[in-house]
């Protein structure tokens, strides 16, 4: 029968996409209807728009909204535990001794930006493979390391992501699916490695991290068996926390819960004292856990076939990069661009800031971050914001993402949880972009942190995904 | 003179609410020209032509708000400028106002409401097919407001519909009533059991509001767009529209409403027409009554003999009494036309219509080719008579102002009165001029103050000519306008008004034949 004829029998209920005028003649004339604030998709780019509606032709024989319910769930059903440390080197997969992980995607020497460049030269006198700058380069330039992107060791690194073969990492089981994710431990702010500072007093700092924090960390972790990281971070998120711009809830949680088995298991007191100031001191120091408990939570998701969900956000300083479930390890990526609402430390300027670096938009791939900025209304002091933004913030990402975390929640929203596995059909037809808050370097190696901003992921990736994607699947 | 411009990025407006904004700004003192656009191709390419585009607007994308003020000076183009900004800002504010939550897409959409039964489409015709096909796949019936939908695309969305048994209206279908609701431009009309599919706007509008003014009323009227009758999109709208009333208990009497289909189209609504024992009426303007007859219809010559016919025989009124009743109305307009026919000076011998409304402007041509011969047009009914210039009337003759060489960049004509009215002062120039002719759709999304915007100019062309002024308005009572008030505000004027576009054309026509047109 034709269905016509049901709705002549049904209540009308109109949505209005386009002009306001007759939803308001229908509701002048006492009908319902719901207007749609519509805008062209993909910025109105021909070719994303094919795509967009090769994708509901897919959807016919194929059910990609399965898929993505599939990859949604497995991201959910994480349980992610901090068990333990190691080197780099003895515990991170495909690490051998001449290789320098670093952050987002795939990239050469030449065209390293100036912080990254900055940490691999630490890197690399860190490691003692150079004695300094000007032979760090010579060795940076030739065949001898081999770089990789952290994503492809089920690593994360922050900034410029630099991990290399003795630093320790933290190992992080997600216990659901066995797998495993490593990152570094958080040098503090300031004149760092991440940020491309190389000068001795950072070579120091990495090699008292190494010789003294590391045991101690490791025996209370061993001691302890292991520390759950969902458990931080959900009730983090009700301390005015989003586990990426600001982590000092988090950070305090951990430092509660490693302090004692740290005193149990050290017995130099000064040791003691040396590095729970230097764990406090830190609000950062929970970052690195975040973004790992992130990557263990979605690499799981990850080859789910018809899916359209990222599993990874990063960028490298240079190009912003996604790889989306349904498409392999393939990069999508594009020019990263410098944060354009940002809050500067004094004497810095935008003249100064590095484009958009670092692994640690992986905490937005996971729902949580500029996702969950409306738990943490301090953040958008970064952009001079209120409170509402930041909840206007969160709620636009509930446009674009598959549905909703079971445990992250935002206590503002009644608890609604944070919007989780963004959908790169959603991002280009609704023209939203997955919405990051993160620190700016300074485009200049050894100078470090010049600032924290909000910053849109490009929409260029999700274009070239999805096309990428109605090709692989039509 | 000065031009001054700003880019908005990433703010996206309908287009009809920024033309509405950028006629308003060219009304402050000392602005010359404004545009607010979106930065599409054609867009910026029009803006380059009126030597509006400036630098900055180049790499503008589809969704960049473009705003820009030609003024005397900088200042007026400053103020010009703030001007629109805060126009734009309570225009948004509109929808917000009432904080619910606006979802930015038909999925957004549904996840608040999803019982929603019905999507009205009325985005650019290039995007329309996409939300369309998104509709159809949820089950949800679809009208498209929109035109300009790319051929290929306008068959896949209507073959997609038909397969799935789900009404699609359109593109380019102005009005619908689907269980009572105004659909587009609409007008608000009894509900009864004549059932309507029409594959013309204004000829719906017309119909209906006849029917409603008569004392019948309408179960559903079922928009398709003009094109779906034409060869390569076989009446797949068309066909599911009649089926749906054929099999709907509520409605007793089908009403069809086209210009001629293509024979094919004509064969299978004939063969769905065979499969009901309903009445069913079909005014396809210009069609042969016989060929109508051989499918199985009651053939109606115009517009408003079909309402008439419609109602007649829902209510049961014998058939001789309906063409008395005809007849009798017809001798009244040929007396009304000897009287006004003298007062016309010798020299006056030309009809110009100006219409909103495409049906009407066909309909007028075909009866007016029956009383006085051929009538120019830019949408003639022989191709040998097409005006060389749109914008320039000769002899008799007829103008659609809904056409698309009138609409780039404009709200339709049914919205925006200010093009018709600087034509009606032209034609008021011309000595040779008998019959100024005007329809006035009314209704839901159309004008809300239509008096009050044609009365002046109706005063102001009266004072310059000798000629007769026939407004002819379609709507009811019960419009957001009301037909009766409007109606009166335009007889002050000393034009003669009347309902109907059949009637107020035969008027015109028998004026032409009594001073020898």
């Amino acid at each position: 029968m034709n269905k016509a004829n049901e709705l002549f029998k049904q209540k009308l209920k109109v949505v209005n996409i386009g002009l306001t005028s007759f939803k308001e003649s229908l509701d002048k004339a006492g009908f319902e209807a719901i207007q749609v604030d519509w805008r062209p998709p993909a910025e109105g780019d021909e070719e994303a728009i094919e795509a967009l509606s090769k994708c509901e032709l897919i959807e016919e024989k194929l059910n990609i909204e399965k898929a993505n319910k599939e990859a949604l769930n497995r991201l959910l059903s994480a349980k992610t535990r901090l068990v333990g440390m190691g080197k780099a080197v003895d515990v991170v997969p495909g690490m051998k001794k001449n290789t320098i992980l670093h952050a987002g995607p795939p990239i050469t020497w030449d065209r390293m930006c100036g912080p990254q460049k900055g940490a691999v030269i630490g890197a690399l006198i860190y490691e003692g493979i150079a004695k300094d700058e000007s032979e760090a380069e010579i060795i940076a330039s030739s065949n001898e390391i081999e770089f990789s992107p952290c994503h492809h060791h089920a690593t994360v690194g922050p900034m410029a992501g630099i991990v290399s073969p003795s630093m320790p990492v933290y190992i992080v089981e997600n216990e659901t699916f066995g797998n495993k994710a490593f990152a570094t431990i958080n040098e503090g702010l300031g004149k760092v490695l991440r940020m491309g500072a190389y000068s001795p007093d950072v070579i120091d700092r990495l090699k008292w991290m190494e010789e003294e924090l590391f045991p101690v960390l490791d025996r209370a972790i061993r001691y302890l068996g292991s520390i759950d990281l969902k458990n931080i971070v959900a009730q983090a998120l009700h301390m005015g926390d989003e586990v990426h711009n600001r982590n000092r809830g988090a950070t305090s949680l951990f430092f509660r819960i490693i302090a004692p088995a740290i005193v149990r298991t050290t017995e130099d007191s000064i040791v003691i004292e040396r590095v729970l100031r230097f764990i406090d001191a830190n609000d950062h120091t929970f970052l690195n856990l975040s973004m790992a408990s992130a990557k263990a939570s979605l690499d799981p998701a990850r080859n789910i076939e018809g899916s359209t969900m990222v599993v990874t956000m990063s960028r490298n300083g240079t190009d912003f990069g996604i790889q989306v479930s349904g498409l392999g390890d393939e990069w999508f990526t594009t020019p990263a661009e410098v944060p354009p609402n940002a809050l500067y430390f004094a004497g810095f300027t935008k003249e100064d800031a590095n484009p958009d670096i670092g692994d640690s938009s992986i905490t937005e791939t996971a729902g949580l971050g500029g996702f969950a900025i409306g738990a943490a209304p301090a953040i958008v002091q970064f952009t001079g914001g209120s409170p509402q933004e930041a909840i206007d913030r969160t709620l636009a990402m509930y446009e674009i993402t598959i549905g909703e975390n079971n445990m992250y929640q935002i206590p503002y929203l009644n608890f609604r949880g944070t919007p989780t596995g963004i959908d790169i059909r959603q991002v280009v037809e609704k023209g939203i972009l997955p919405f990051i808050d993160t620190g700016i370097a300074h485009k200049k190696p050894g100078i470090g942190q010049v600032g924290a901003g909000l910053v849109d992921a490009p929409m260029e990736v999700f274009k070239k995904a999805l096309i990428a994607f109605s090709k692989k699947y039509s | 003179m000065a031009v001054k411009g700003i880019i908005k990025k990433g703010e996206y407006y309908d287009s009809v609410t920024l033309m509405l904004v950028a006629r308003d700004a060219t009304k402050l003192e000392g602005v010359e020209d404004a545009a607010v656009v979106m930065g599409t191709l054609q867009n910026k390419s029009i803006l380059e032509n009126s030597g509006l585009l400036l630098e900055e607007f180049k790499d503008a994308t589809d969704t960049d708000l473009l705003i820009v003020v030609k003024g005397i000076d900088e200042s007026v183009c400053n103020k010009g400028l703030k001007n629109i900004e805060e126009i734009l800002k309570a225009s948004k504010s509109k929808i917000a106002e009432k904080g619910e939550f606006v979802p930015k897409s038909l999925d957004g959409a549904l996840k608040i409401a999803p019982d929603a039964n019905l999507v009205l489409i009325s985005i650019a015709g290039r995007y329309a097919a996409q939300e369309v096909i998104k509709a159809l796949r949820k089950g949800l019936h679809v009208m498209i407001f929109s035109d300009n939908v790319p051929k290929d695309k306008a068959i896949e969305v209507k073959t997609y519909g038909r397969d799935k048994g789900l009404l699609v209206m359109g593109p380019d279908c102005g009005t619908a009533i689907i269980n009572g609701a105004p659909l587009g431009f609409a007008n608000v009309v009894n509900r009864g059991d004549i059932g309507i599919v029409s594959a013309a706007g204004t000829g719906l509008q017309e119909v209906s509001s006849i029917i409603s003014n008569e004392g019948g009323g309408i179960s559903q009227a079922i928009g398709t767009g003009g094109i779906d009758v034409k060869k390569e999109y076989g009446g797949l709208s068309f066909l599911t529209g009649l089926e749906a009333l054929v099999d709907d208990p509520d409605t007793r009497v089908i009403t069809l409403i086209s210009k001629p289909p293509h024979p094919e189209v004509l064969e299978k609504i004939g063969s769905v027409i065979k499969r009901t024992d309903k009445p069913v009426i079909a005014a396809f303007l210009g069609a042969e009554p016989e060929l109508l007859k051989s499918i199985g219809t009651i053939p109606a010559t115009n517009l408003e003999e079909a309402a008439l016919l419609s109602v007649s025989i829902s209510k049961g009124t014998p058939m001789e009494d309906f063409r008395r009743e005809i007849e009798n109305k017809d001798r009244e307009l040929q007396k009304l036309a000897e009287d006004l026919a003298k007062t016309l000076s010798k020299e006056r011998r030309y009809f110009r219509g100006l219409f909103q409304g495409g049906t009407l402007a066909y309909e007028t041509q075909l009866i007016l080719t029956d009383i006085i011969g051929g009538i120019n047009s830019n949408v003639p009914l022989d191709p040998s008579l097409k005006l060389e210039d749109s914008w320039k009337s000769k002899g008799h003759t007829v103008v659609d102002l809904g056409e698309d060489e009138f609409t780039v960049g404009r709200p339709h004509p049914q919205i925006d009165f200010d093009l018709r009215n600087k034509r009606i002062l032209e034609e008021a120039k011309d000595d040779s001029v008998a019959i100024i002719y005007l329809d006035l759709v009314i209704g839901y999304g159309t004008n809300m103050t239509p008096g009050e915007e044609l009365t002046p100019v109706l005063l102001q062309a009266k004072e310059m000519s000798g000629a007769l002024f026939i407004v002819e308005v379609t709507g009811t009572d019960r419009d957001p306008q009301n037909k009766s008030k409007v109606m009166q505000m335009l007889k002050d004027t000393g034009a003669v008004v009347l309902e109907r576009n059949a009637s107020a054309t035969k008027l015109a026509g028998y004026i032409l034949r009594n001073i020898g047109g």
